[in-house]
């Protein structure tokens, strides 16, 4: 189920303005990666290329190649509505639907899939909520709104909704940076189980975080202020963490920058 | 109790007797500005409620003598003579005419307005978004006799082939059978007038809701694969509803008692006519018979019954804003 992703020379622009440039990297399947790196260096807007958020945002434009296993996202043709099924997507701050009970919260995406019998739904969304670890907290208030969780419920929620269409890739920004230690140990613990069945990008500003979950971490950072935002490097998480090739690195992780 | 999608007088006056409204959320303090201003609140609120109460005393104490004598049943006859010792009148041909052409503009100006509003929104490119919003803007301004004016002179000749053509076609239907009325004064065309009238309004309201539609809803819907469409009815929708009833029920409120184009537009049935249920009769609606006879207040009891007539008009009004409070309110717990 899960997919390669292979990025080659991305450049990405808001506008005029270049925010990321020169991107070559790959991730692999049925893994974690994190992205790090000091803010504004282009994280996020790289992590939205991947699904194609990217342009959804006016005068987003993207110039380079990313493959997902031998489909070129970006190649002409291709619906980046059919790519945003394939690679799902959990926000920095919680987002369910807030007219929606939790259990339509789970189902929309399904729903959006054309899945249909209510017997099926039930299953999907109970296997989904079971996945992101929230079943035995919500089983008995399916019915009611999902913005009446806790934050960290809210991100699970989040999480069992971007899971129930199954995607190949998941993609999270920062998404334990709005949650308490418990609920980000919730959240890195469902990581842990689900890269067994997913690619799995995560973007923080938690070093820690980064060094538990991960297995490889890539290094973003800025060559100047105003210049885009580079790919410093990017290897095994221990490496990255214990001897780093790259002295800035080294520095960022140590707390020693700028 | 305190609500938060808008000041509602009706929902903090009658709270428990044991704690003061002010201090309902717990965030009311004892310092002078805050008493100050809290009390200014609650006065403008009392305010509000004695004067609605107090012209729905007016209007009742104005109609019931009237009523009293009258010798037709009010709510079920046609007949409409207000003077001399036998009065009969009554407001079914009002009734019917005035909530049917403004149920017509609602079926036409909601989905219509809705869909402009969209589009603005959603779909058009920024530099057709602006100008298009302001220009709607404008039209919600534009008095209600230059709708009327542009209905008669210009609109009405062009739609008259129409509604020849409808009549001829689908005259088997009751609602739509053919009827002695010649010409646009129908209630079908007032409807019609009525829904250009109040499109504006219902378009700018939505304009603004759906413009407010968070945009981590909006791209949480289309990072599930969701299309355009489907990202708007997950999303923009949902979180625009409240904020089209409320625009609908403005515009409801204004089709009802809309009275200068309705009155210069409208064809009056003579006393004699024979009665017919079709949208293509004439008729008059509550606001155009008072405004036509206004001419008549001569005496206190043909005031009286036009007074009467406005009372109905009053409490139609008022049924429309409780049934939408309603509908808002319902869908409370899953908006906030
Ligand atoms: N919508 C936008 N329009 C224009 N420029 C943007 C937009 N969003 C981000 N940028 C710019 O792109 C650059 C990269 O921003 P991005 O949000 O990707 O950084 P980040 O690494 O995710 O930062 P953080 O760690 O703070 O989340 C920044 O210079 C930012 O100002
Ligand atoms: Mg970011």
């Amino acid at each position: 189920m899960a997919k390669r992703i292979d990025v080659s020379d991305l450049n990405v622009y808001y506008g005029a303005f270049k925010a990321v440039e020169g991107v070559t990297m790959t991730v692999e399947p049925r893994s974690v990666t994190a992205f790090i790196g000091p803010s504004g260096c282009g994280k996020s807007t790289f992590l939205r290329t991947l699904n194609r958020m990217h342009e959804v945002i006016p005068g987003g434009r993207v110039e380079g190649k990313v493959m997902l296993d031998d489909q070129d996202l970006y190649a002409s043709g291709v619906d980046p509505v059919a790519v945003r099924r394939t690679v799902g997507m959990v926000f920095q701050r919680p987002n369910p639907f807030p007219t929606m009970s939790i259990y339509d919260n789970v189902a929309a995406g399904l729903k959006l899939n054309g899945l249909k019998g209510k017997k099926k739904l039930d299953d999907v969304v109970e296997k989904s909520l079971k996945g992101a670890n929230l079943w035995n907290e919500v089983k008995d208030r399916l019915n009611k709104p999902g913005a009446g969780l806790s934050g960290g419920q809210q991100q699970r929620l989040c999480i069992a909704r971007a899971i129930a269409v199954e995607p190949q890739v998941l993609l999270m920004d920062e998404p334990c940076s709005a949650l308490d230690p418990i609920s980000t140990l919730a959240i890195e613990d469902l990581i842990g189980e689900l890269k067994s069945k997913y690619t799995i990008v995560i973007v923080t500003h938690n070093m820690q975080q980064a060094a538990r979950v991960s297995d490889r971490t890539a290094f973003f950072n800025l060559a100047a202020t105003g210049k885009p935002g580079q790919l410093v490097e990017v290897d095994d998480t221990q490496r990255i963490f214990n001897n780093p090739s790259v002295k800035a690195t080294e520095d960022y992780i140590s707390g020693r920058f700028g | 109790m305190a609500t938060v999608t808008g000041v509602s007088v009706a929902d903090e006056v009658p709270g428990p007797p044991e704690r003061s409204p002010l201090s309902a959320d717990g965030a009311g303090t004892r310092r002078l500005g805050d008493r100050l201003f809290g009390g200014a609140a609650q006065g403008a609120g009392i305010l509000v409620i004695a004067l609605v109460t107090l012209v729905g005393l007016f209007l009742l104490w104005q109609a019931v003598p009237a009523l009293a004598r009258n010798e037709a049943g009010f709510l079920t006859s046609r007949e409409w003579t207000v003077s001399g010792d036998h009065p009969r009148f009554g407001i079914v041909e009002l009734l019917w005419t005035t909530v049917v052409s403004s149920l017509i503009a609602m079926a036409i100006a909601v989905p219509v307005g809705v869909a402009v509003a969209l589009f603005i929104t959603q779909y058009a490119p920024r530099w057709l978004a602006k100008p298009a919003a302001n220009l709607v803007d404008l039209l919600a301004a534009v008095p209600s006799i230059i709708y009327g004016l542009w209905g008669l002179r210009t609109f009405g000749p062009k739609y008259e082939p129409v509604q020849t053509f409808l009549q001829d076609k689908l005259g088997a239907f009751p609602l739509l059978s053919k009827t002695s009325v010649s010409g646009s004064g129908t209630v079908m065309f007032i409807g019609i007038v009525l829904a250009i009238m109040v499109l504006p309004i219902v378009t700018a309201l939505s304009r603004e809701v759906f413009a407010q539609t968070p945009v981590a809803h909006k791209e949480g819907a289309l990072a599930l694969g969701a299309t355009r469409w489907e990202m708007i009815r997950t999303a923009v929708l949902p979180f625009g509803r409240p904020g089209v009833i409320s625009a609908s029920m403005l515009a409801l409120g204004r089709a009802l008692g809309e009275t200068i184009a309705v009155t210069i537009i409208v064809s009056t049935l003579a006393d004699q006519t024979v009665w017919s249920w079709s949208l293509f009769n004439g008729g008059e609606t509550f606001a155009s018979r008072i405004a036509n006879n206004a001419q008549e207040f001569d005496s206190p009891q043909k005031a009286g019954a036009f007074i009467a007539a406005g009372l109905v008009l009053f409490i139609l009004t008022f049924i429309v804003n409780a049934v939408a409070r309603i509908v808002i309110e319902r869908r409370k717990a899953f908006s906030e």
